[in-house]
């Protein structure tokens, strides 16, 4: 009996022992169920998925990670409070929210606890004026903005409509697309919204026929992309249309069919990797993930889950550095240079904590139902 | 595009989309003649009219009428079975009670439908083709055709259905007065079962038509549901003609004012409307004031 | 008197101590939570147990409330106590133009236009982007300040609402016990009754509806305050709809019942957090299974109950 005791005592410590004493503690509060699911779901499952890879290999110079994921579903409030009880939880980082306005709602309790937050959200708000303790991973509409107006240059395009819905991400892009018009010679002849649950854009549309708009810009997330498409090939409108960042999964082209063909989009490389030269820093990462996600999930990737494996895996970079002190990981991602993630290559600084630039963007197109690199 | 071009396009969408309103509104009033409650899950019967025709066509394979027929029916057991569950057990509910059960419904039906296929958008093919057709310079989706054909179909159904079957008239002798009706024998409790099911019947017909155009999620029963509402109130609640010709008026001005007002307040449009006629008219357009206020609703 | 009075400062007592026992920002915070909900709640439960009639877009007002006070005080400034004034004139204003307008017909014109009423000011909060920061929302609202002391954690937070909830508590419980009172709980019976006994139907409908609109703003102040960000999403009908399952599930026309409801259904979900898909479709249930099966709530359930264990105990002593 003494010698039951005695052994399983002996192989109880030894499986403790597989691992360092000390497990790492990452937080992350994502909207994976609610409006903003469609966003918060491939985060989630992408930082779960990682989180297993990272410990099966061994974990963090040999300590455990374990990743809490809290789901605030796309509530302000809740996302309070989620993200109260991590910090209860000792988490040394927190990865999200998804929403911009819950990032938002989170900040004052981030500052205060001094945990570093990285968001998935993309509002230039979240990161503008800088605030000490937040980052963000996904690019800055004001670069999207700038690569479609560049485009529409090369295209010799100078008269836009705007569409935009009216969420955050609608109205930001808005602004920035009002914001960098004239920088690039671009008038705009038309600017209609539509509430991003709108069924039918086809009234939207029909004014902007009636004005000599050469392009259209559309920013907002689906359904209203997918519903824009079909209602502009409804009404036989021919001139070009560009997308937002937002169009982030194939499933958008294919809901649409035949009337996505031709449109424009800015976009992290995720979507088209396999028209990357192999020589492009990001293709071994994105294909990876492409490769791993799909088949663990059995769904499309897309650039939103994208924006969750960076957030994670910088922090999973700054703890391999670093260890798990929060102010060291926050210096950590300050001073980070040459990061190579699904949406770019982030360098932040003191200023700069997007870290993405506008050469993160890469234009892509649809073609034949599938998304390529636009020429 | 011309100016007259562009009318005719605004009015093209809104007879479209009217047609939807229309529908729910006429799902809405059946329900209320027989019961005099408000279906608050009439717009997600819309809903799970296109998710369920989608599970048939994509997942199961079966041609586009068998389809049809077979979600239309599969929603109007649903929500004869909601009837049967929810409301059928309770004895004399007071008003108050009836609301937050259909409300509680509409909540069960959203959370069930986004457990069953998840939080993306889902489409259909159309019931004929894609290519728009060109009218008087403006363009007309076939299946806006359909949409409005099947309203036609729904109502001229309805009316030979009311006037001309002895069970269509037992269900208006009971909104006239449930009392005198069971009195003469007619059941009131199967009229009541029998109103959930015709309303979960058309409701699914509009959805089923619709989701080609607009695609279809969990959670657009809603808003629906709201402006159907507002096309039964407009009306007269419980004014069957009222709520097509209400229902087709809403989606005409929703049209213009998104064209000639302003896009970000569209909503707002119909509910404005329903708000002023509350206000101004609450029998409706085309109801009687003295049957609006008898009536316990 | 002592018996009337002895629940409510029982729990004030408890509610009290509980800080210095549990310290912990993150139950504080979702404490202060459940008395932001249970103010809001009283106001509805009064308008729904009472005068019967029911809401579904209070979550407007609770925006109105949040709006007002934030954007007063952190776009132009204003110091807190004119703020809230006018937060609350202001939703008055508005729900006494809706009640007036819908509670002279009879029925449940009430429901339907509340919820008109929400999804429009949903809409205009969104669109009006220059002036409520739209969808984007309104950051960096200021703590409340009140004669230079200022709330600025959740400590403090906590015995504000708190004693908020137990201050309002007492007047609505004298509100009801009063004449105006009984006048409201006999609307709730027959309302040809009460008008036959001289009881201004209309008049006291309307006062309920804008007193509980206030109940409402006033926790919609309290919560822009306390998460110190607002959106349009606060004027959402699923938080109308929220509040009114809390009334349910606690107890439609029980004091308690706000409370009751609001705890349960903001700690529920924290401990169900691994059924979060099942969320909407068990709140559902829920709701339909206590209107079906327990109209009265946890609150009449307990009551009735009780009076049975009465009746027992009599009856045994008797027999």
């Amino acid at each position: 009996m003494k010698k039951l005791i005695f052994s399983a005592m002996v192989s109880l410590a030894c499986v403790s022992s597989a691992w360092s004493a000390e497990t790492y503690k990452v937080g992350a509060v994502l909207a994976v169920s609610g409006p903003a699911a469609l966003l918060g779901e491939p985060e989630r499952n992408t930082v779960k998925m990682l989180e297993e890879q990272i410990n099966a290999a061994g974990g963090i110079n040999g300590h455990r990670l374990e990743v809490i994921i809290e789901d605030n579903e796309g509530d302000e409030a809740k996302a309070v409070m989620k993200v109260k009880k991590l910090i209860n939880d000792k988490v040394v980082a927190i990865i999200g929210p998804t929403r911009s306005g819950d990032t938002m709602a989170v900040i004052p309790i981030i500052e205060k606890a001094q945990i570093p937050l990285v968001s998935c959200a993309a509002a230039a708000d979240i990161v503008k004026p800088v605030k000490k303790w937040v980052f963000k991973s996904p690019q800055s509409d004001a670069d999207a903005v700038r690569r479609i107006y560049e485009k529409m240059k090369a295209l010799g395009l100078s008269k836009a409509a705007i569409m935009s819905g009216t969420t955050g991400f609608g109205t930001a892009g808005r602004e920035q697309l009002k914001k960098f018009a004239a920088e690039y010679g671009i008038t705009i002849v038309a600017d209609e919204t539509y509430v991003p649950k709108d069924t039918d854009m086809t009234a939207q549309l029909t004014k902007i026929k009636g004005t000599d708009a050469q392009a259209i810009i559309n920013w907002e997330i689906v359904p209203a992309q997918t519903t824009v498409m079909k209602n502009k090939k409804q009404l036989g409108m021919t001139m070009p249309l560009f997308q937002s960042h937002g169009f982030g999964n194939i499933k958008y082209a294919q809901d649409a069919g035949d009337a996505a063909e031709g449109v424009l989009f800015p976009c992290g490389r995720l979507l088209a990797v396999s028209s990357l030269p192999d020589t492009n820093p990001q293709k071994a990462l994105l294909a990876k993930y492409k490769k791993d996600y799909e088949e663990k999930f059995k769904a499309d990737v897309s650039t939103f889950g994208g924006h969750g494996y960076d957030a994670f895996m910088l922090v999973v970079e700054a703890l391999k550095a670093v260890g798990p002190d929060s102010s060291k990981i926050r210096d950590y991602m300050e001073n980070k240079k040459g990061f190579v993630g699904t949406a770019g290559i982030f360098n932040y600084s003191a200023e700069d904590h997007c870290g993405l630039d506008k050469n993160s963007f890469e234009m892509l197109t649809v073609k034949s139902g599938k998304i390529v690199v636009a020429q | 595009m011309s100016d007259l071009s562009q009318i005719v396009q605004f009015f093209f969408t809104g007879i479209t989309i009217g047609s939807i309103y229309a529908m729910v509104g006429l799902g809405f009033n059946i329900i209320y003649n027989a019961t005099g409650i408000i279906n608050f899950a009439q717009g997600e019967f819309v809903m799970l009219g296109g998710m369920v025709m989608v599970w048939l066509t994509a997942s199961c394979n079966l041609p586009l009428p068998l389809g049809f027929m077979l979600a239309v029916l599969i929603v109007t057991i649903t929500g004869a079975a909601f009837e049967r569950f929810a409301i059928y057990p309770l004895k004399k509910p007071p008003a108050l009670i009836l609301i937050i059960i259909t409300l509680a419904g509409s909540i069960i039906f959203k959370g069930a439908a986004m457990l069953v296929w998840g939080k993306q958008t889902y489409s259909l093919p159309h019931f004929s083709g894609e290519e728009p057709l060109h009218l008087l310079g403006a363009t007309i989706l076939p299946q806006a055709l359909w949409v409005i054909g099947i309203l036609m179909a729904v109502v001229g159904l309805l009316a030979f259905f009311f006037n001309f079957t002895m069970l269509g008239k037992a269900m208006r002798a009971c909104s006239v007065n449930p009392v005198a009706a069971s009195l003469v024998g007619i059941n009131v409790k199967r009229i009541v079962l029998l109103s959930f099911a015709m309303s979960a019947g058309i409701g699914a017909a509009a959805g089923i038509a619709f989701t080609p155009i607009v695609l279809m999620e969990f959670d657009r029963g809603a808003l629906l549901g709201l402006k159907g509402f507002c096309a039964a109130v407009l009306g007269g609640l419980g004014n069957g003609t009222g709520a097509v010709i209400a229902g087709l008026l809403i989606g005409v001005l929703e049209s213009f004012g998104t064209g000639y007002i302003s896009s970000e307040y569209k909503d707002a449009i119909a509910l404005g409307v329903l708000l002023a006629v509350l206000l101004v008219r609450p029998s409706g357009l085309m109801g009687s004031r003295e049957a609006a206020s008898l009536k316990e609703f | 008197m002592v018996k009337r009075y002895l629940p409510i400062v029982a729990f004030g007592c408890a509610a009290a101590l509980l800080p210095l026992v549990c310290k912990d920002p993150y139950y504080l915070g979702i404490l202060v939570f459940i008395g932001i909900y249970s103010i809001a709640t009283m106001g509805l439960n009064l308008l729904m147990g009472y005068a019967g009639q029911i809401s579904l877009g209070h979550a407007a007002f609770y925006a109105l409330g949040a709006y007002t006070t934030g954007l007063l005080t952190a776009k132009y400034r204003v110091p807190f106590l004119p703020a809230l004034v006018a937060a609350v004139i202001i939703t008055a204003a508005i729900a006494y133009l809706i009640g007036m307008a819908c509670l002279r017909l009879r029925g449940h014109y009430l429901a339907v236009a509340t919820l008109a009423v929400g999804e429009i000011i949903f809409i205009c909060l969104n669109a009006a982007v220059g002036f409520t920061g739209g969808p984007s929302g309104l950051a960096g609202i200021p703590s409340i300040e009140v004669g230079g002391f200022s709330f600025d954690s959740d400590f403090k937070m906590y015995y504000l609402v708190w004693s908020l909830f137990i201050l309002l508590f007492l007047m609505t419980g004298n509100i009801i016990n009063s004449r105006s009172g009984r006048a409201l709980r006999s609307l709730h019976s027959s309302q040809t009754a009460a008008a036959a006994m001289g009881v201004n139907v209309i008049s006291l409908k309307v006062q309920v509806f804008v007193l509980s609109a206030v109940y409402a703003a006033l926790a919609g102040v309290l919560y822009g305050h306390s998460v110190t960000f607002i959106s349009p999403q606060v004027s959402d009908l699923m938080f109308s709809v929220r509040l009114l399952t809390m009334i349910v599930v606690g107890g439609m026309g029980h004091l308690w019942g706000g409370v009751i409801g609001a705890a349960l259904l903001t700690l529920l979900p924290e401990a169900l957090s691994a059924f979060q898909d099942y969320e909407m479709v068990i709140y559902g249930s829920i709701l339909l299974a206590m209107v079906m099966f327990l109209p009265d709530g946890l609150m009449g359930a307990f009551e009735n109950l009780y009076k049975k264990m009465v009746k027992v105990v009599r009856a045994r002593g008797n027999g």
